[in-house]
């Protein structure tokens, strides 16, 4: 009773196998597809500058804020022409890497 | 002077630099549970078979204050000696002197004995602790790694080497121990890693212990960097000794063989495994209940252990051994575990070694996960190691052996020399439940019960196709034996196999997908 507890359950093909699982097999990270419209940090670093309110629209290509990682300044760029949704970010702050900064969402600016 | 006093002269010379770094520095070696370098040579060879060389080296650099600076032996032991009485060449970094840092003296000690060892074809054990390259002599360290890095290519596949790391092994230094056969850590003394904690931190912000980041464990179990793992350094040495007795000392000559030993009377052999496949049990209790005495030296035991790998005797002769493992993850191919069986298998095929592959495996890990860490280009090196090794090559297939897992594990389509089956075998392109979804889709989508269709069609698919007949009947598999017959058929086809000759298409090197 106690033997078949400690096993769990894989599936492939179909089958279900009794078996046990290995640490990496546990920690690995499921996948989720991407949302464009959820703008995360890509380094960790601080924020030095945001040019950009909530509402406002942005053509595709300007600069929107300003994080420095890795002792460089990046720019942070619109993807597409958009309108700003949410700022989760305050100025000075240092934030980790995939922090979520910003909420955008596509709008025909012409 | 006399001859007398020249004697005396040089044992007093000798003594002054057989102490390393001095005794302040052998304290704190020892305070952080380390043993000397000399004191690690002594414990892993033959009692009194050590002989040192370049005792005398000295560094030449001149910047940075080092001209007043005399560093004894430049921080390395280089010599030869035996192993069970067979020759191997060594080198350990000492701590003591200026933290084992490479600099060119140091390296040109190193790159000696390899080169020594190369020529005479016996095997190089090279014991890493050393805080890195040696600031002060610049490029001059660079070219040292380099030196070193361009041997252990050429003497890859030619003479076993062995790398222990007992200490730090961080930067550039790492890529010795990876370019070589086998990795040996223990626990809390062992560091790798190409960028450490503090520049880790100040640059990312990710903060992490060195022993979380590069210790032992993580070798040994996440990055596969490691073979073995031990606790202690004594435990360490017992390893390296066992992994020697079992391999030859160059690749033209066999494995010394060892006196015959029956298995050890255990546990029935078909009463180990259960009639359902989809029921575990410990690969490794087939191994042993085929193999001489109970000894099976298994290699990487901690990384990917959905498959096993190791080294076992059969009627005293060294055998290889690739096999499922059905308790973990099902057994299933990944991108770790085809790694760790394909280059396992290479060594083999380098090594004039044979190999047994036991397999039970229900196909590839399915996952996101699994796609984009490209289990299409790691599973490819099982297909290639198989296809392109030459050793004798047996498989038994014990239950499960479905779609393009039964192909790489060492099929009969791979040039397996041998491929037997136990009555057991599922030899099919998938598994029951799934071929059964798929063929039958349609009578299962309009039954009346599909559930019910469902199970019924599986078992169909299961009395039709879900056994070694199929393959028998094509030749795929020679034959179907009983599970208790495994070792006499298994020790028959490698006594028959002895002189197999086979030679692949001449090429400079082929492209392995790594």
């Amino acid at each position: 009773m106690s033997e078949e507890k400690k096993y769990k359950n894989l599936i492939v093909q179909g089958a279900v196998y009794k078996t046990t699982f290995t640490r990496k097999f546990e920690e690995r990270i499921n996948w989720e597809a991407p949302n464009e419209n959820l703008i995360h940090s890509f380094l960790p670093g601080t924020i030095i500058d945001i040019f950009i309110k909530t509402g406002e629209k942005v053509k595709e290509g300007e600069t929107i804020l300003l994080l420095e990682a890795m002792k460089m300044q990046n720019q942070v760029r619109m993807p597409f022409d958009g309108e700003i949704v949410k700022i989760y970010i305050r100025k000075d702050e240092v934030i980790s890497k995939n922090h979520l900064m910003l909420e955008i969402k596509p709008k025909n600016l012409k | 002077m006399s001859l007398r006093s020249n004697i005396l002269d040089l044992r007093k010379r000798k003594k002054e630099v057989q102490k390393g770094g001095g005794d302040k520095a052998i304290e704190k070696q020892a305070k952080m549970g380390k043993l000397t370098a000399r004191e690690r040579i002594l414990a892993l060879l033959d009692k009194n078979s050590f002989h040192e060389y370049d005792l005398f080296a000295e560094h030449s650099a001149t910047d940075f204050g080092m001209e007043s600076k005399v560093l004894h032996g430049d921080g390395v032991i280089i010599g030869t000696g035996t192993i069970y009485n067979k020759p191997i060449c060594i080198f350990a970094q000492d701590f003591t002197v200026a933290g084992g840092s490479l600099g060119l003296m140091h390296a040109r000690k190193i790159t000696k004995i390899m080169d020594h060892a190369l020529k005479m074809r016996v095997p190089l054990i090279g014991i890493n602790d050393s805080g890195g390259a040696r600031i002060q002599e610049g490029v001059n360290s660079l070219a040292g790694y380099g030196e070193i890095f361009f041997r252990n290519t050429l003497a890859s596949g030619v003479i076993p080497q062995i790398s222990v790391i007992l200490g730090p092994c961080a930067g550039g230094a790492v890529y010795s121990p990876a370019l070589t056969d086998f990795v040996f850590v223990v626990e809390n003394i062992s560091k790798m890693f190409i960028t450490g904690p503090s520049v880790i931190k100040s640059v990312l912000g990710e903060e992490i212990s060195m022993e979380e980041l590069g210790g032992a464990r993580v070798h040994a179990e996440i990055t596969g960097n490691a073979h073995f793992y031990a606790e202690t350094e004594m435990e360490c040495f017992d390893q390296i000794k066992a992994l020697i007795s079992y391999i030859p000392r160059n690749n033209s000559r066999k494995a010394l063989p060892y006196p015959s030993k029956p298995p050890k009377k255990g546990k029935k052999i078909e009463d180990i495994v259960p009639v359902d496949p989809r029921i575990p049990y410990d690969m490794r209790d087939i191994i042993i209940s085929i193999t001489d005495g109970t000894e099976f030296l298994e290699i990487m035991e901690h990384f990917a252990p959905n498959i096993i790998i190791g080294f076992a005797r059969m009627e005293g002769e060294t055998v290889g051994f690739v096999a499922n493992q059905p308790m973990v993850l099902a057994g299933v191919l990944d991108t770790d575990s085809s790694d760790k069986a394909a280059r396992f298998i290479r060594y083999c095929d380098a090594f004039l070694i044979p190999i047994v592959t036991l397999e039970d495996m229900p196909g590839y890990l399915p996952g996101v996960d699994q796609e984009h860490a490209g289990v299409i280009r790691h599973g490819a090196k099982i297909l290639y190691a198989y296809s392109e090794a030459t050793v004798p090559k047996v498989t038994v297939i014990l239950r499960k052996a479905y779609g393009g897992g039964y192909i790489a594990m060492n099929s009969r389509h791979l040039r397996a020399d041998f491929v037997f089956a136990w009555p057991t075998a599922e030899i099919a392109v998938m598994g029951p439940e799934g071929a059964a979804n798929i063929v039958f889709r349609k009578e299962i989508a309009e039954a009346e019960n599909p559930e019910e269709m469902r199970q019924q069609k599986i078992q169909e698919y299961k009395e039709k196709f879900a056994n070694p007949y199929v393959a028998a009947a094509q030749g795929y598999i020679d034959e179907v034996i009983e599970p208790k017959q495994t070792r006499a058929r298994i020790l028959h086809a490698l006594q028959v196999s002895e002189n197999k000759s086979v030679f692949l298409p001449n090429k400079k090197h082929g492209l392995p997908p790594f």
